[in-house]
């Protein structure tokens, strides 16, 4: 599944959220991707979300705190994700299992620091952001009502060659 | 600059670079079970890829739901046993044989000093207790580890934790990893390995030191790491005696696995445990905890006795004792699950079984269940369950439950009375 960085963000504005938040394990017992689809967030604790709400539905990334994706090694919080079109996540932190499988996925996971994402968040209050990762320069595209703004970040080049791949298996497979 | 146990084994283990700070390490074990093996299988096969790097290395166990509960988890039973025969893999666990993967794999003597192990589970962290490098992993790393044998991760920095202080009786490994959490805080270890020292850590057993280690993830640690000593050899000993002279051998040689004294820490973390009291969590995050006496009273509908933090036989001891000649309350279900058929075996053989059923427990078979709200003991929204488990995310075991982690001692005096109890006051003989 080829994956894209660009579209509208969805702002989840909590530290810790965990993966049994992002897909309950009661889903584990699915054996395709396919099938978490319904499931994205489906218990996330946060005032005014909604987890069926057209927000989330039309998100195609997400910005939120600090030590997102805490908790279970279950890749099938970022395949729920990439099943939903949500293939850049940008936090100020990270669970260290949950980045790797976002990039062992082909996926983003950027660090930004607290000052950039607060600054985000403050674009998130005016209307619906816009992102476009444009992962060679490094460089995040936000647009919000009119307004573009650019938010710098860093990946290693272990990461950013895993995402070029497609992913750790592409990678490994040709490697090793 | 010394070198700490996860340097030295990072350092004997390196099979590629291919960039600066990403290392691939060779693998000595992956580690499989049902819930996260199966899409990796169906990936391996979509690939025309599906072999096994080295059927030896590679060790599964259905544990998560089993027997299976339905038709889903009988297809992933089902998909990880015929992976298992065709691959001829030499150790997998089926029903009847089965238990708690962190529980099972140790008691079965495949994780040694200076090893790596991966898993598709948080909690491998748990092997590190053996002086190992074991780290939970996605389904994509443990796939390319079923394939190639390597696995990708940044150079972990160390943060030590002496132990020292000596605990009081009715406190146990559980209170102090839980202590240890709170002052961490949930991503206090991130990246990092959780190095256990000091003479309380010398003086744990090897179950009491896997407690420990089970929940370095809480703190969001890549590993929690123990030295390998005279009470490690111990435990290994009918695994490893034909490859050492004596005992005395082979503790020696796993001194190579121990710690520089001038090696190079993050960050070095002292606690005296003289004082320390029980401990339970409140709250959605396993870093939420304080002492029993300020939770106590709080009204609970079910304990939950096992997993791998605790369903092992030290812990049933310690729980059948407080049982022992009690009933639970009315108000209460109990469930018990011994981690693994030999404990379970154990405990018949020591009575601890008919204390459990005298008192009104539940004993189920070795299984995972009712830990992340899968099967055996799953909460209604609304229900409060204290557990000997480690996570007690929002809905873990349940939607809409909540989950209050703590000892067997605690957890067993809590069912005795309905509402959370300090052990201590129940009994002398804690």
């Amino acid at each position: 599944m080829e994956k894209i960085f660009k579209g509208p963000a969805i702002f989840l504005d909590r530290n810790d959220i965990n993966t049994d938040e992002i897909i309950p394990a009661k889903y584990l017992t699915e054996v395709t991707k396919k099938a978490l689809q319904p499931y994205m967030l489906e218990d996330l604790k946060l005032d005014g979300f909604d987890p069926h709400g057209d927000e989330l539905k039309n998100a195609r990334a997400v910005v939120t705190r600090e030590n997102f994706g805490c908790g279970s090694s279950r890749e099938h919080a970022p395949w729920v994700f990439e099943v939903n079109g949500v293939h850049t996540i940008i936090a100020q932190s990270y669970a260290r299992i949950f980045r790797q499988n976002m990039f062992n996925g082909g996926m983003l996971a950027i660090e930004l620091p607290q000052q950039e994402i607060d600054a985000l968040f403050e674009l998130g209050k005016q209307g619906t952001v816009t992102l476009n990762v444009d992962v060679d320069a490094q460089i995040i595209h936000a647009s919000v009502a009119g307004q573009e703004s650019e938010f710098p970040f860093e990946i290693s080049e272990f990461d950013k060659a895993l995402v070029k791949a497609g992913g750790w298996v592409e990678f490994a497979d040709a490697r090793y | 600059m010394g070198k700490t146990i996860a340097d030295k084994i990072f350092a004997s283990h390196l099979r590629d670079e291919p960039f600066e700070g990403a290392k691939v390490l060779n693998l000595d074990r992956v580690l499989c079970h049902e819930i996260t093996t199966p899409v990796a299988i169906a990936d391996l096969e979509w690939r025309g890829k599906d072999r096994v790097f080295d059927k030896s290395k590679i060790k599964a166990v259905i544990d998560h739901v089993t027997p299976s509960k339905d038709t889903k988890t009988a297809i992933q039973a089902k998909m990880i046993r015929e992976w298992a025969r065709r691959h001829e893999l030499e150790d997998f666990f089926d029903v009847g044989r089965n238990g708690v993967c962190h529980a099972l794999f140790p008691e079965k003597g495949y994780i040694r000093p200076g090893f790596t192990v991966i898993m598709g589970d948080s909690h491998t962290c748990t092997h590190g207790a053996f002086g190992a490098f074991a780290a939970g992993v996605g389904t994509t790393d443990l796939e390319v580890g079923i394939l190639k044998g390597v696995c990708a991760f940044r150079h972990p920095a160390t943060i030590r934790v002496n132990l020292r202080g000596g605990l009081k009786p009715g406190v146990y490994s559980k209170d102090v990893i839980l202590h240890v959490i709170a002052k961490l805080g949930v991503n206090g270890a991130t990246d990092a390995v959780l190095e256990f020292a000091g003479p309380v850590t010398e003086g744990m057993s090897m179950e009491a030191r896997m407690t420990l280690c089970n929940m370095a993830i809480e703190a969001g640690g890549t590993c929690g790491i123990c030295m390998p000593d005279e009470i490690t050899a111990d435990y290994l000993w009918p695994f490893i005696q034909d490859e050492y002279p004596n005992k005395e051998a082979a503790v020696d040689d796993f001194k190579q696995w121990h710690s520089d004294p001038d090696a190079e820490y993050k960050q070095i973390l002292d606690f005296d445990l003289s004082d320390l009291e029980p401990q339970v969590s409140y709250d959605y995050k396993p870093d939420c905890v304080k002492p029993v006496s300020e939770l106590a009273g709080a009204r609970v509908d079910q304990v939950y006795i096992g997993t791998c933090t605790n369903g092992r036989i030290e812990d049933l001891r310690v729980a059948a004792k407080i049982l022992d000649g009690r009933t639970i309350a009315d108000s209460v279900r109990g469930v018990v699950s011994p981690a693994t058929p030999k404990i379970f075996r154990q405990a018949l053989e020591e009575g601890l079984i008919d204390i459990f059923m005298q008192s009104g427990f539940c004993v189920t078979n070795p299984t995972c269940g009712a830990c992340l709200g899968m099967s055996n003991g799953v909460l209604a929204p609304g229900e409060v369950c204290a557990s000997t488990s480690n996570r007690n995310f929002n809905g873990r075991m349940g939607k809409g439950g909540m989950v209050h982690l703590m000892s067997p001692a605690t957890a067993a005096a809590t069912a005795v009375t309905g509402v959370i109890t300090d052990a201590r006051t129940l009994l002398s003989r804690v």
